[in-house]
């Protein structure tokens, strides 16, 4: 498809995700007490947006990923956050 | 429009669902054995849970004209227990020549810890020693990636097993290469939240090749949508895919996977 097609589609519904992200983030800046690892996760996950290529997917859900390789040595619950607390992966 | 759902855990839907999804061309319904949202007390809720996978539930869908096939496991979040993962194992079996059951799943990893991946192991080894087909639940979220290559390695560990007789579901935009170049089948899971989208998904089709890949609802107990497959063909319409790349998608490649074992047809 053309970059005018694919903006005919897709410009409406991408406008209003990223008006609701700078809400969210309005949201969490206006509350109170501390913010967890997600908030940094979620602010360095937004930087890979800036790419200049079209692997910004794939950029956003490897900065969110636990880059350890060993498995653990027991599930410290049955659920997923969304982030990881440490540092993501940097794709290349 | 047709299509196969290759993933729906049926037994958590209303019945209202199977008729929306034939009167949207859904022609063959498949249901992995998975997590029933609470963990069960022992093995004998497994015996139960399998009897309704191969006996009952084919009966629901029959009901609208919808076959419907199954998968077997202890799923990766009830896992970590090691001995119930043994007894449950010891179960499967005998339930191996129901008409309706296809092979071993979905087995995986959850929060990828040792005693996930010794259970996902034994399965592995299961499926080799009955010769199954094998669908693989990929982990959620910060831990999908970090599972993928676990359980791609697991695989490649085990020289009995085909990579074309393998599926590994829910992969997203940083796994599907690495599970497609590897010689796996992979699995596009379409959830309103996580997973993917209908617009995301197509991207993956259009940027990685729709050779060895099929997309399915994996629709539970949870947000769900069981007509994701067919609203996401409508979207592929949009974008401008004709109806037979569509159909290659939707419902020639699950039956090309799936047909690998002779009990999987549709009519
Ligand atoms: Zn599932």
């Amino acid at each position: 498809m053309t970059r005018q097609q694919l903006l005919d589609l897709y410009f409406m519904d991408a406008r209003s995700k990223l008006i609701d992200i700078a809400a969210f983030l309005d949201r969490v800046d206006r509350g109170e007490g501390d913010a967890d690892f997600r908030l940094d996760a979620f602010r360095k996950a937004l930087a890979e947006l800036n790419r200049g290529e079209p692997v910004r997917a794939k950029g956003v859900l490897m900065s969110l990923s636990d880059p350890t390789t060993e498995p653990i040595a027991k599930a410290p619950g049955k659920g997923a956050v969304g982030a990881w607390p440490g540092t993501g992966i940097r794709c290349e | 429009m047709r299509y196969i759902e290759p993933h729906g855990h049926m037994v958590s839907r209303v019945t209202d669902d199977y008729e929306a999804m034939v009167l949207a061309g859904c022609r063959a319904v498949c249901e992995p054995a998975f997590w029933a949202g609470y963990d069960r007390s022992g093995p004998e809720g497994f015996y139960d849970y399998f009897c309704q996978l191969t006996d009952y539930e084919p009966k629901r869908a029959a009901k609208f004209g919808l076959p419907h096939f199954t998968w077997l496991c202890i799923n990766p979040k009830e896992s970590e227990d090691m001995v119930l993962a043994k007894e449950v194992m010891a179960l499967i079996p005998q339930f191996l020549e129901r008409p309706n059951v296809l092979g071993i799943g979905e087995i995986g990893l959850n929060k990828n810890t040792r005693n996930e991946l010794k259970v996902l192991e034994q399965h592995i080894d299961l499926a080799a020693r009955h010769d199954q087909l094998i669908l693989v639940h990929t982990p959620h979220l910060e831990d999908k990636y970090k599972g993928t290559r676990l359980i791609l390695d697991a695989m490649k560990a085990d020289t009995r097993i085909e990579p074309a007789r393998v599926i590994i579901d829910h992969v997203e935009e940083h796994t599907i290469q690495m599970v497609l170049d590897e010689g796996f089948w992979a699995g596009i899971t379409l959830y309103p939240e996580s997973k993917t989208t209908p617009p995301r998904a197509i991207d993956m089709f259009e940027v990685y090749g729709g050779q060895r890949v099929w997309l399915n609802s994996a629709c539970d107990w949870g947000r769900s949508d069981p007509l994701a497959v067919p609203k996401t063909a409508v979207e592929m319409r949009r974008r401008g895919h004709s109806d037979e790349t569509i159909d290659q998608l939707v419902f020639q490649n699950p039956i090309r996977f799936l047909s690998q074992n002779p009990r999987f047809t549709v009519h």
